[in-house]
Order: structure tokens, then C-alpha cells, then sequence
């Protein structure tokens, strides 16, 4: 038996600016076992509900993560309107699912951008955050930011987003898709990019159910689980789409999943466009009304099932805000596909799960 | 076979324009509803102070005593909550951003002339308003200690409401 060496991964890591910390046990260059440690960029924002009333939170919510920002802003006032009984408007509906999707493919084209640098091919990465770009620029028109969209609000939407600027990003859509089909082409069937995919880091559909793994990662092991479909929460109930599968349960089927959502994401923001209804973007809330009681939300971030937790007291302030992350919920199978792996596939695998880190540790 | 048809990509970007933009020769021109940073038309403001109490920041203080407003622009979050909740639509969010500084700042505006003015012209007539209210009301108690009490109750308590009435409408 040869001897056995820990070699730390992270902190600071060469995959991507997210600090999550790996102990790699390593028998020659196989990883016998990772042992995941997390907490280096905890920021204690749950806890500032004792200082935010219950509208400032959405801010505090939203800044959680500035990849999701617009899905931890959606998820946090769907459980609040839920504890408030406020229905919000049709039109608010469908401009939530249709924000929730854009910000979907700007987090997958982020992903698919730092997969293609983790293996090397730069100029695909270029490419993939080039694409990107334009839908940043189509957030910043339509909220004015590009980050944080700061539109979201207790009860529906700050701003409407007028007809000929849904009309606009119908086109500027139709362009990314274009230009998605042939960064796509690469990733599907290059010889050296399918070197470094196919095979490594199997996750059996049994396992991934057992470990409670979320999103792409665990469709990418031919379970059909999305909380779009199985919740319908917003306007997804109207919309049709299906759970997009791969039973390939590698890193190359991760990729696949999150390509054809990309394809998918594109679709129901046309979907959304074309049965916009008219009307209202917002249900006033009046200054003396206080949500009392709590509730629980979950929906489909980019990166797998959020969970959503309030409980109110009546008051201004809240009692508890808890945000259960998709990360967090993959962490214990990334440790599982882990073992066994060779050291070289170790960023590879890292990145598969699409890790938000921040997100994980608030 | 893919990567050579990603070399025409390649190739394609190697020579057309770059998607970059040649900054700070090619300043970014901001779409219209950029959040870049809070600006207040002091001839407008009244300090009546709804954004500094709707600010999850605190980044804006008023003090109506010296009659300036300010805010602090490292602390604003850009959020537009001010913006949404001035009751004089005085306050705008500018698409530029503010300058980089090593500091800081606090940036105070003095109430304007113009606006100072202004709101003391209302007030005068609102003063004005109260006093020839609380006349009417006195001629009125007046007449009613005069007169039968029943009869004028009604009007004697109308009186009062309407200047009240009035102020609103300004
Ligand atoms: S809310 Fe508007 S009017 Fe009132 S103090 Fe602020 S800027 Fe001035
Ligand atoms: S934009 Fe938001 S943070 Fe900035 S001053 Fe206005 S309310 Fe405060």
C-alpha cells in the first residue's frame, strides 16, 4: 500500500473565486477521500432581520448572492406574500418567471465559461462570457442593474418592463440563441473536451437521490426532479416545458443538462413574452399591514432547489429568515464523486456542481 | 470535427472589432434606467424627510433646523427606495456613477432660495388660513352664545374643517 498524503484545495483555488476549502487525501495521484470545510465568507445577513423591516430585507436578500440575486429576491417575497395572503398580479407573474429565466442563462453561460477555462480552452470561455454580456445588458435596460436588480418587492414588481422593450429583448434573444448554437457545438463533441468530460465523476441516480442532491447536478443522473414543475410557483403552472434529463450521471452529462436549459431558459422567456398579460405590476401593501405567521417557499435557482423560510410576528420585523442553498445540498455528492478521482479532475469535478459558495454561507 | 468548426469562430473574432469598448477614450452610455447614483433638485425639496426614513441604508440625513440635506454616497446601495418614496418627485437616480474617491464623503445641499421661499409663502398662508379660521369660529361661539344654542350647534362645528380641507389641496 503506497502512503498516504493531504494536500489542501482552497481556500483560494485555480477554479474559480469561490472560497470553499477541500483536504484531499491522496493515495499516489487518486483522491482516496475530500473533506469539505466551509465558513470562510459568512457575512451573518439572515441575521439582520433584527435591524431591516420586512421590505429592507428583500434588499438584504437579493445581495446574498450576486449570481442569483434576482431568484433570492423572488423566493423571499413569494414567502412573505404568501404569509401577508397577497395575489399578486398576472403580469407580475409572468415578468418573475421571465427575469427568474434570464438570470438563468447569464448563470449557466457564466458556468459554461469557467468549465471551458478549467480545461483550457480559452477562447471558448471568452466566447461563452461574451454571450453573457448581452444579457447583463438586457437586465441593466430593463432594472437597471446588472447585478443587483433591486426590482422585486413585497407584493409584485417595482417597474413595469413596457411592451416594445419585451418586443426588444425578443430580438436581442433570438441573436443569443444564434450565437449559443455555435459556442454549443464544443462542448457537445470536441475530442479534447470530451477527454476531460466523459466518465469522470459518476454519480449514480440512487446515490444523487440519497444525498439530496438539487438541480442540474441531480437531472444530470436521470432523475426528473424541478421544483418549476413540481411547485409551478410564479406563472411556470402556464408555461410548458419539461424537466430536461441526461442519464449519463458524468460531467459530461452536467454540461448537457445545463446547455439544453440554457436552449430551454430562451424558450419560456419567448413563452412568457407572447402570453404576457396586461395590467397592474403590483398589489399595494399598506403601511400598517404586517405579515404574521410563516411560511415556507422552495424554487429552481440556476444551480438546483432554494429553500425559502420566514416566520413573521406581526411587526415590523421579522423573526427568522433562513435560505437553504442549492450548494449546500450538493456538497455531500460532490465529497461522493470525489473519491476515486484522479487529482487532475479534481477542478473539473469542483466546478460541475456550479458551487455559489457565498450563497451557501450568507 | 467541432474544433475546426470553432477555429472560424476564432478566426472571426481575430479580425472584427473587439467587443470591448476602448475605456475612457469610449465612455458607456447607460440605458435610461440605470441606477448610478441619487441626485436632489433643492428647488423642489421641502426636507420633509420620508427619504431619509425610507433610506435601508441610512445614507441620507435632513436636518430641517440648518436646512440641508445630505447623503453619503459610499453608504447608498442604490436601491431607488428614496426615489420611489419622495412625495415631491424631487429626488432622480442619475445613470452616471459617481466618481471614485480615497474618502468618505458626506455631501450636503443647502435648501435653495428659491425653495425656502417657497415654503415659507405656504406657510404664511396657511397661518393666515388658521387665524381667519379661528376668527370665524370666535364670531361664530360669538353669535352662538347670542342665539339659540340648538340652532347653531351644526354650524359652529362645520367651521373648523374647512381650513383643514383646504391645506390639503395645495
Ligand atoms: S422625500 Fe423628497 S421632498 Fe422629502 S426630504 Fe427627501 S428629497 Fe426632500
Ligand atoms: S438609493 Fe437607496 S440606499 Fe441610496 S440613498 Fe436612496 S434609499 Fe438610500
Amino acid at each position: 500500500m503506497s502512503t498516504r498524503s493531504v494536500i489542501p484545495f482552497g481556500p483560494q483555488h485555480p477554479v474559480l473565486p469561490e472560497p470553499i476549502h477541500l483536504d484531499l487525501v491522496l493515495e499516489d495521484e487518486k483522491v482516496v477521500q475530500a473533506i469539505p470545510s466551509i465558513g470562510f465568507i459568512h457575512r451573518g445577513l439572515e441575521k439582520l432581520v433584527d435591524k431591516k423591516d420586512f421590505h429592507e430585507m428583500v434588499y438584504v436578500a437579493e445581495r446574498i448572492c450576486g449570481i442569483c440575486s434576482m431568484g433570492h429576491g423572488l423566493g423571499y417575497c413569494d414567502a412573505v406574500e404568501h404569509i401577508m395572503d397577497l395575489e399578486i398580479p398576472d403580469r407580475a407573474k409572468f415578468l418573475r418567471t421571465m427575469l427568474s429565466e434570464l438570470s438563468r442563462i447569464h448563470s449557466h453561460m457564466l458556468w459554461l465559461g469557467l468549465l471551458a477555462d478549467a480545461f483550457g480552452f480559452e477562447s471558448l470561455y471568452m466566447e461563452c462570457w461574451r454571450i453573457r454580456e448581452e444579457v447583463l445588458d438586457m437586465f441593466e435596460i430593463a432594472t437597471g442593474g446588472r447585478v443587483i436588480f433591486s426590482i422585486m418587492k413585497i407584493g409584485g414588481l417595482r417597474r413595469d418592463l413596457p411592451d416594445d422593450m419585451l418586443a426588444d429583448f425578443r430580438q436581442r434573444l433570438d441573436k443569443i440563441e444564434e450565437q449559443l448554437k455555435v459556442v454549443a457545438k464544443p462542448f457537445y463533441d470536441d475530442v479534447a473536451v470530451k477527454n476531460r468530460l466523459v466518465g469522470v465523476g459518476i454519480l449514480t441516480p440512487e446515490k444523487a437521490d440519497l444525498l439530496g442532491t438539487a438541480g442540474p447536478f441531480l437531472r444530470a443522473s436521470g432523475i426528473a426532479r424541478d421544483i418549476r414543475s413540481t411547485e409551478g410557483y410564479c406563472a411556470y403552472d402556464q408555461i410548458e416545458f419539461e424537466p430536461i434529463i441526461s442519464t449519463g450521471c458524468d460531467s459530461y452529462a452536467r454540461t448537457e443538462v445545463r446547455i439544453k436549459e440554457i436552449f430551454q431558459a430562451i424558450d419560456i422567456v419567448r413563452q412568457c413574452i407572447d402570453k404576457m398579460p396586461a395590467g397592474a405590476v403590483d398589489v399595494p401593501v399598506k403601511p400598517n399591514q404586517f405579515p404574521n405567521g410563516e411560511y415556507m417557499t422552495r424554487i429552481e435557482q440556476p444551480r438546483g432547489e432554494a429553500l425559502y423560510y420566514v416566520k413573521a410576528n406581526g411587526s415590523k420585523f421579522i423573526d427568522r429568515m433562513r435560505v437553504r442553498t442549492p450548494t449546500f445540498a450538493n456538497i455531500p455528492a460532490l465529497v461522493e464523486v470525489m473519491a476515486g478521482c484522479d487529482l487532475a479532475d479534481v477542478p473539473i469535478l469542483v466546478l460541475t456542481i456550479d458551487p455559489c459558495i457565498s450563497c451557501t454561507e450568507r | 470535427m467541432s474544433l475546426v468548426n470553432f477555429n472560424k469562430t476564432v478566426i472571426k473574432n481575430l479580425f472584427s472589432k473587439p467587443a470591448t469598448r476602448k475605456y475612457p477614450f469610449e465612455p458607456k452610455v447607460y440605458p435610461e434606467r440605470t441606477r448610478g447614483h441619487v441626485v436632489n433638485d433643492m428647488d423642489v425639496c421641502v426636507l420633509c424627510g420620508l427619504c431619509s426614513i425610507k433610506c435601508p441604508t441610512h445614507a441620507i440625513t435632513v436636518d430641517k433646523a440648518a436646512k440641508t440635506w445630505s447623503i453619503r454616497p459610499m453608504s447608498c446601495i442604490q436601491c431607488r427606495s428614496c426615489v420611489d418614496n419622495c412625495p415631491k418627485k424631487c429626488l432622480s437616480m442619475d445613470t452616471q456613477f459617481t466618481e471614485p474617491g480615497s474618502e468618505k464623503l458626506t455631501k450636503t445641499f443647502p435648501q435653495s432660495e428659491k425653495a425656502i421661499a417657497a415654503q415659507e409663502a405656504l406657510m404664511k398662508a396657511a397661518k393666515e388660513r388658521a387665524a381667519a379660521a379661528a376668527a370665524a369660529k370666535a364670531a361664530q361661539a360669538g353669535n352662538a352664545a347670542n342665539a339659540n344654542p340648538v340652532a347653531n350647534a351644526a354650524p359652529a362645528a362645520q367651521a373648523p374643517a374647512q381650513p383643514a380641507a383646504e391645506k390639503k389641496d395645495e
